[in-house]
């Protein structure tokens, strides 16, 4: 499993350093960082010295070697729009991500994995039925469509729910602020965190329920249900584990499609997280915050695909057993 | 293929006998035409500013109270029909969903034959582009591209370039999975005695690509066409809800949900849910024909 894990972490490097071409090149190519500086009236010495200060006039390899060792130590410059670090940026951005959007998997997860396992057992009753119906809205809508449906809904005519913003958040450590401590932080989470759960728990109730039919069809859980085993530890004990294998594989490629849907999710409920920052960067040209965000999603995406393929030694003991994967 | 060879094959038998996909193929084809013959069969048109006025503003749909037959879906902020700007927005949003479907298109069908027939180091190298650019939502690489392009134009060209440029975004968003569909198939035809047959009689590597595998690979580029038209329209319309899409001068389906949304909270809901229904229900019925033409060709599930 290790040497597993190792050639996997070797494969992610190429990745990784051809995205941080990209965000350079970014960098490099677009905008001209000395007349930013330095304003439209200076003369060509105090040009050639900036230009000098600045490091632009080594070869492009080694600017990039530059850029690299300045993101290894999370130096990405200073946004133009804002004005502030762009590590600072995200590190106050972050835990807002990071709260939506494990909240929405726990919500996927927990809503989702039950009511596979019900409609795959109860296939032939009307409230499966039911659940198969509203899931396929749940997959057919534009997430962007079901956050002002549940604003308009709950927000607006009912009043019951906040539309936009954290609530009150308190401090945890210098940056990672918390919404999950105050009852106005938890109520703000509610609605964003349906919003981009739903799709995830869609796509894991159908997962789920087509793999409990395969499954509940084989010749083992026929001989437990010989043996006399409870419906309960037949269900649970043996059917469901023998589902999870692809069950993980999707809910973790899908964290990447949580990564992007935080993007909408969080303009439509303005949401001060990553997403946000992201696409009001993109929409002013913020080329610093641009690239680092290329160099963080990469690095979340790769991580990600890391932890699915472990997860498989963990769930099945077949890939354990067998010497080199 | 003759046009009785066409009406006479399993296809369009199939396709009879199926009430769901002549269901969503007439909402589908009702949709796109009314978008394309806009100009024509739009009772107003929104671009033309002098015939609005603002004493028309803020009309609720039809059966309300005070409601005109006239402003069947009511109207918006600046009195301009909803229902002429839902039809000229589709308009926008197919043009965007075509154009990048064809660039997708024709991408993955030269990148995948190039794999599938040449194999060795083309085949991994654009394959491995293809894997590493799949792991990341489409939606996402469409931004990004979007946002560098937008970087790298100068100020003044921008608004006039956005639209080449999302259907740029698009277009390279989706190329991936078709190239591999492509390769997969061309990997199979690759080693039929047709194409041995083509090359003993001298035939070069492009055009025995492009004649002969082509041709046998096209059903399922023809499924993930149909599918990428959705998947197209709906990015087109989140990246244009962002508010880094289409210039509010072209509004598409998207830019009318973004503009509508401002005015949610003051109770004026059709001016965003309409369009929004109308892109649910093109994505949808766009959808479900793909799904049903993927089972009408997949010669297995018969």
């Amino acid at each position: 499993m290790f040497a597993f894990a190792a050639s996997r972490l070797l494969q992610a490097i190429p990745v990784l350093l051809t995205v941080g071409l990209i965000s350079f090149a970014l960098f490099a190519f677009v905008g001209d960082p000395v007349t930013i500086l330095l304003g439209q009236d200076h003369t060509e010495a105090q040009r050639l010295e900036m230009v000098h200060r600045l490091g632009l006039d080594q070869p492009f390899f080694i600017q990039f070697a530059y850029y690299i060792w300045a993101a290894l130590h999370g130096e990405f410059g200073i946004s133009y729009r804002l004005a502030q670090p762009v590590s600072r940026l995200i590190a106050e951005r972050l835990p807002a991500t990071l709260e939506l959007a494990s909240a929405a998997s726990i919500l996927a997860i927990a809503i989702g994995v039950p009511m596979g396992v019900y409609t795959g057992i109860h296939r032939e009753r009307w409230s499966s039925r039911l659940f198969m119906a509203v899931s396929l809205i749940g997959v057919s809508l534009p997430a962007f469509l079901v956050g002002i449906l549940l604003i308009l809904l709950f927000a607006v005519s009912l009043e019951w729910l906040p539309s936009f913003g954290r609530g009150t958040v308190v401090p945890l450590t210098s940056w990672w602020t918390t919404g999950f401590a105050t009852w106005s932080g938890v109520r703000a989470l509610i609605l964003p965190a349906v919003t981009l759960g739903l799709f995830q728990m869609t796509l894991i109730l159908r997962l789920v329920r087509a793999e409990m039919l395969e499954v509940l069809r084989t010749d083992y859980i026929r001989f437990a249900r010989a043996r006399g085993l409870t419906d309960r530890s037949i269900h649970f004990g043996h059917a469901l584990k023998n589902t999870l294998v692809p069950v993980i594989t999707i809910i973790g490629l899908q964290f990447g499609g949580l990564v992007a849907f935080s993007l909408v999710t969080e303009t439509v409920f303005q949401w001060p997280g990553m997403g946000l920052l992201l696409v009001q960067s993109v929409a002013v040209a913020d080329i610093p915050v641009m690239s680092a965000c290329l160099l963080l999603i990469a690095l979340v995406f790769l991580t990600i695909n890391l932890i699915v393929d472990l997860l498989y030694f963990v769930v099945d003991p077949r890939l354990r057993a067998s010497r080199d994967p | 293929m003759s046009g009785r060879a066409f009406l006479d094959s399993d296809v369009v038998h199939a396709f009879r006998q199926s009430p769901a996909a002549i269901a969503s193929a007439f909402v589908a084809l009702v949709l796109i035409l009314s978008g394309v013959l806009a100009p024509w069969l739009a009772p107003h048109d929104p671009t033309d500013l002098a015939t609005l006025s603002l004493l028309d503003s803020f009309k609720p749909p039809w059966p309300a109270a005070k409601a005109e037959w006239v402003n069947l879906f009511g109207t918006d902020s600046q009195g301009r029909d909803m229902l002429s700007a839902i039809m000229y927005g589709m308009r926008v949003s197919l043009l965007v969903g075509f154009c990048s479907v064809a660039i997708a298109v024709t991408l993955g069908i030269l990148i995948g034959l190039t794999a599938g027939y040449l194999g060795g180091a083309p085949d991994t190298i654009l394959m491995r582009i293809a894997d590493v650019q799949l792991t990341f939502p489409a939606i996402l690489t469409a931004l990004m591209i979007n946002g560098i392009a937008g970087a790298a134009l100068p100020r003044t060209m921008r608004d006039s370039m956005q639209v080449p440029v999302i259907i740029l975004s698009i277009g390279i968003s989706l190329w991936p999975g078709i190239a591999r569909t492509v390769r997969g198939s061309t990997l199979v035809e690759r080693d039929k005695e047709y194409v041995l047959a083509a090359r003993v009689i001298g035939a070069t590597s492009w055009r025995i690509m492009l004649r002969h595998v082509l041709p046998n690979v096209l059903g399922p580029v023809l499924v993930l066409a149909t599918l990428g038209l959705g998947l197209a329209v709906l990015t087109e319309a989140t990246l244009s809800f962002l508010g880094v899409g289409l210039p509010p001068t072209r509004p598409s389906l998207g830019t009318l949900i973004r503009y509508g949304n401002d005015f949610l909270f003051s109770g004026q809901w059709w001016v965003t849910i309409f369009p929004g229904i109308t892109l649910v229900l093109m994505v949808l019925s766009i959808n479900l024909l793909g799904d049903w033409l993927r089972d009408a060709l997949n010669p297995r599930l018969r």
